[in-house]
């Protein structure tokens, strides 16, 4: 499977949450995310960013609540569930509000704001779980390759600074220090970026001698096209973009956006000539990859259009907060949702290794 | 194929060359085996056959170094990928990719292989290799041999005509050892590759080679010969060498089998003497007071009658340890008395060093129970617990933190509520000559673990861990703590040591336990442990089997 697919799939529920903050169609958005995850995910170190990401959703969700509660709630409201003790501030702070009343609407509209944002986050880390983030820079064109790998290994250099804090902690247990608390954290910190520097310098020395930034002699015209298209091109991009936002310039602004694209698309082609890699197995892109690609473009797209073009379903979408009302699940959008469903069935799973105690004790 | 003309390389910043002099030719296909004390410029002189000393690391080469024709000066680490693979000490470090066939293929990419050359290749190296089972293993998951071959394969796929390897086999237990050793055999013999490797056990590697380049002393020229030649009068030397220098075999035998071959008349002088008593002193009071007299050295047969109640240093009862479902540890059963010093030993991965873990409480048990001198260590305050247990780590770096050895020394003073001075008192006993004001990177690998031991052993603790002590150390090092340890036993400390090391455990451990897959499958006196197994026994038992002698030393004190 190629990775790219598993993203534009995962990307295609991010896009169909942003479109809703009916909690049951949420729900249905994680569930089906989770189901995939839960069938197709590997036991590689990377697929276990999942659990990482749903933590950091769910600690997203709980700090909307917190600021709901303490800073108090645009919406107006008439169901007061508690009144906190209101702190006094000064007249320049008008419109800022520290405790006070907490309506039931108040936190009701937090509660769908934080879903949205948390749903988006677990799809995101389903991306993470299931395509191993390093591979997609198998597809990245060649000139830009060098930059992706610095990028990749930027990318590993936390989770190794986390392994070495957990390691460095271990080692102030048998120092006799206490090894929890703040205080134990900031005091393994310079051993712990000493320690990270270090293995940096030797992956790049590592990188360097196994032939890593290795060039190929391209003559200086090509070069010099190389050069005068990446700008050309990025000039006209940024000029197509200013035409497209401004008033006056709708009838070039386009035109020009696209002429500028192409122009830097193709320096990047003639610049990846100076490089030398080859790819090994590289990723197809297959029916299947095209499936599980489609299906996610599929949610985001009927998403889309049920909240642009029928009134009905987007009242539907939006649940109101005020007054309170049960949110209902939608029909259509729901079965749309289902959709993201198809990976399940389609993705080719990964093999199936035991755990070598399982594989004993049975 | 290697060539190097006066080379002198000198760091910046630092006063002395860190080598001098060296010239020496490694012709094609040869397997040359750079030898010699610690710091004395071995990795520089690696270093510079890739052209990474002094391009990556700075500094100023003198001389000149050609690798099949190429002059490094000329020559960036980079273009001379294709002719030369390099494997550092630290696998981990080397690695650009995280699964093992992306890993294989990464050199080839960034020389541009084609497809089909580099899927073939990949293919024939996961089979020389015998990694075809781990292709899509994510690397993280790797044991230490397995993470060593990967490395290596990950050189040899693009097919280089030098290979340069530093300690390939100091992290490795033995049978991943002889497991990597034998390919390499393997690539010089069908493939003619040319190898450069420098090692500190050379019992595991010295019949290897073809030549041996020999750096005596830092600054000193290089002394080139055949192993046997060298082995002559080189400051490090294999047990069997030492052996053979003690018998006054001629010409050196350099493997067991050699040996074995002229060991007869040494056998029937040993025939008649007995065996040294390999038991430990009995340390009737707890272990916590120090001992009015200090009692001789362990050689003594325990006297009959044993303290009724016998104080154990540490206890470990059915202990089962989970590590992400997988058991770690399966119903573990070990105690150490005070005095007594146990090997761990086993595979890479066997679980030596979470029963380390356990027993200062850095894993929790997941059933059993672990006691060491009363308490329960995972549920004890660090501080309490330093005064029963101390752990020296694989890294002994971790444990230091200051930037000063006085600044350590302080701190550790304050951490186990000693003295002020007692933690310096003793690095002045292990470690003689060291001053204040060096910073603890500074030090040689021996001399960090020397430092940690001694920030360890401030709070005096009955029971002394040390996971793999050895890595990395140099014969005399070697040596050095292997007597600070046997002291230590003999004024009552109990010491388990994990260890991939058989001399080291055959020199100083009265009781060997070999793990297995987390569970014990052998726990008994050293002589008996290790004569019964060919991949722990030393090579002095070896040699001399049929025969019990572990060491060097207890042939030299049996024929006095």
């Amino acid at each position: 499977m190629h990775p790219g697919a598993w993203w534009v799939w995962s990307l295609g529920l991010g896009t169909a949450a942003t479109r809703t903050t009916n909690p049951l169609l949420l729900g249905l958005l994680i569930a089906v995310a989770g189901y995939v995850v839960a069938t197709h995910r590997t036991d590689a170190p990377w697929a276990r960013s999942y659990t990482a990401f749903v933590k950091l959703g769910l600690a997203v969700l709980v700090i909307r609540l917190v600021f709901a509660v303490v800073l108090g709630s645009p919406i107006p409201g008439s169901h007061v569930l508690v009144t906190l003790p209101e702190l006094p501030l000064p007249h320049w702070a008008q419109g800022v509000r520290v405790g006070g009343r907490v309506t039931a609407e108040g936190l009701v509209f937090a509660l769908y704001d934080g879903l949205r944002l948390a749903t988006l986050l677990i799809c995101v880390g389903a991306a993470n779980a299931l395509a191993n983030p390093a591979r997609l820079l198998k597809s990245l064109p060649g000139a830009l390759y060098e930059i992706g790998v610095a990028v990749v290994v930027a990318l590993t250099f936390a989770p190794n600074l986390i392994a070495d804090v957990q390691r460095l902690r271990a080692a102030r247990r048998l120092r006799g220090r206490p090894d929890r608390g703040v205080r134990g954290l900031l005091q393994v910190g310079l051993p712990v970026l000493e320690g990270a520097l270090e293995r940096s310098v030797a992956l790049a020395a590592a990188m360097e001698a196994r032939g890593y930034g290795r060039t190929a002699e391209v003559p200086s015209g090509v070069r010099r096209t190389t050069g005068a298209l990446t700008l050309g091109g990025l000039l006209g991009v940024c000029a197509g973009t200013y035409g497209l936002l401004t008033a006056a310039g709708g009838t070039y602004g386009l035109p020009v956006l696209l002429a500028g694209l192409a122009a830097a698309l193709g320096g990047l082609w003639l610049g990846g000539r100076r490089s030398l890699r080859t790819r090994y197995r590289p990723d197809v892109w297959g029916v299947r990859a095209w499936l599980v690609a489609g299906s996610g473009v599929l949610v985001a797209a009927l998403m889309v259009l049920a909240s642009v073009h029928s009134a009905g379903s987007a009242a539907a979408l939006h649940p109101g907060v005020v007054p309170l009302v049960s949110p209902t699940l939608p029909l259509w959008p729901a079965a749309a949702v289902l959709l993201g469903l198809l990976p399940a069935f389609v993705a080719p799973r990964p093999p199936i290794r035991m755990p070598t105690a399982a594989k004993e004790s049975s | 194929m290697i060539r190097f003309e006066n080379v002198s390389v000198t760091y910046e910043g630092a006063a002395e060359p860190a080598c001098r002099h060296v010239d020496f030719e490694v012709p094609e296909g040869e397997l040359v085996l750079l030898v010699g004390p610690s710091g004395v410029g071995k990795s520089t002189v690696l270093g510079a056959v890739s052209g990474l000393v002094p391009h990556f690391t700075g500094g100023t080469l003198r001389g000149r170094v050609t690798v099949a024709g190429r002059d490094t000066r000329t020559h960036k680490p980079r273009e001379l990928a294709d002719v030369v693979g390099t494997v550092g000490q630290d696998p981990l470090a080397h690695f650009v990719t995280d699964t093992v066939e992306d890993e294989l293929a990464y050199g080839m990419e960034s020389l541009g292989l084609a497809p089909d050359v580099m899927r073939r290749r990949v293919e024939e190296t996961l089979d020389l290799l015998g990694l075809a089972d781990l292709r899509d293993r994510p690397i993280a998951t790797l044991s230490g041999g397995q993470r060593q071959r990967v490395a290596i394969g990950s050189v040899l796929t693009p097919h280089p005509r030098v290979l340069v390897l530093d300690e390939p086999t100091s992290a490795l237990d033995p049978a991943a050892a002889e497991e990597v050793l034998a390919v390499l055999q393997r690539l010089v013999h069908d493939l003619g590759t040319t190898v450069l490797m420098a090692e500190h056990r050379l019992e595991r590697v010295v019949q290897y080679a073809d030549r041996v380049v020999l750096l005596p002393s830092p600054g000193a020229a290089p002394v080139v010969g055949t192993p046997a030649e060298v082995m002559v009068s080189s400051p490090v030397y294999p047990p069997v060498v030492a052996l053979g220098r003690l018998a006054g075999w001629s010409p050196l035998p350099l493997t067991v089998r050699d040996a074995r071959r002229g060991a007869g008349d040494l056998r029937e002088r040993l025939a008649d003497r007995p065996y040294p008593a390999h038991t430990p002193t009995p340390v009737p009071t707890p272990a916590r007071e120090p001992l009015p007299t200090p009692r001789r050295r362990f050689r003594r047969t325990p006297p009959p009658s044993a303290p009724s109640t016998p104080v154990h240093a540490a206890e470990v009862d059915t202990l089962t340890v989970r590590r992400a479902r997988v058991e770690a540890l399966r119903r573990v059963g070990l105690t150490v008395s005070p005095g007594e010093t146990v090997a761990l030993m086993g595979r890479n991965g066997a679980g030596k060093s979470t029963l380390l873990g356990a027993l200062v409480g850095l894993v929790e048990p997941a059933a059993g129970s672990v006691r060491v001198g009363g308490a329960v260590p995972h549920r004890t305050a660090p501080r309490d617990l330093v005064r029963r247990v101390g752990l020296v780590p694989q890294e002994p770096r971790d444990l230091l933190y200051a930037d000063t050895v006085a600044a350590e020394c302080a701190a550790a003073d304050v951490d186990a509520g000693a003295g002020p001075g007692s933690c310096r008192a003793l690095v002045s006993e292990l470690l003689p000559g060291i001053a204040d004001d060096t910073h603890p990177r500074d030090l040689s690998e021996g001399q960090r673990l020397a430092l940690a031991l001694a920030v360890v052993l401030t709070a005096r603790p009955p029971l002394l861990l040390l996971d793999e002590p050895t890595r990395g150390l140099d014969y005399a090092a070697k040596a050095r703590l292997v007597t600070v340890l046997r002291a230590l036993a003999a004024e009552g400390h109990a010491i388990v040591l994990a260890t991939h090391d058989v001399e080291l455990a055959a020199e100083l451990a009265h009781r060997v336990v070999i793990l297995a897959d987390g569970e014990v499958v052998a726990d008994g006196p050293t002589a008996e442990v290790v004569v019964a197994s060919p991949s722990f026994a030393p090579q002095v038992t070896k040699i001399l089997a049929p025969q019990r002698w572990l060491t060097v030393t207890q042939v030299r004190e049996a024929l006095r």
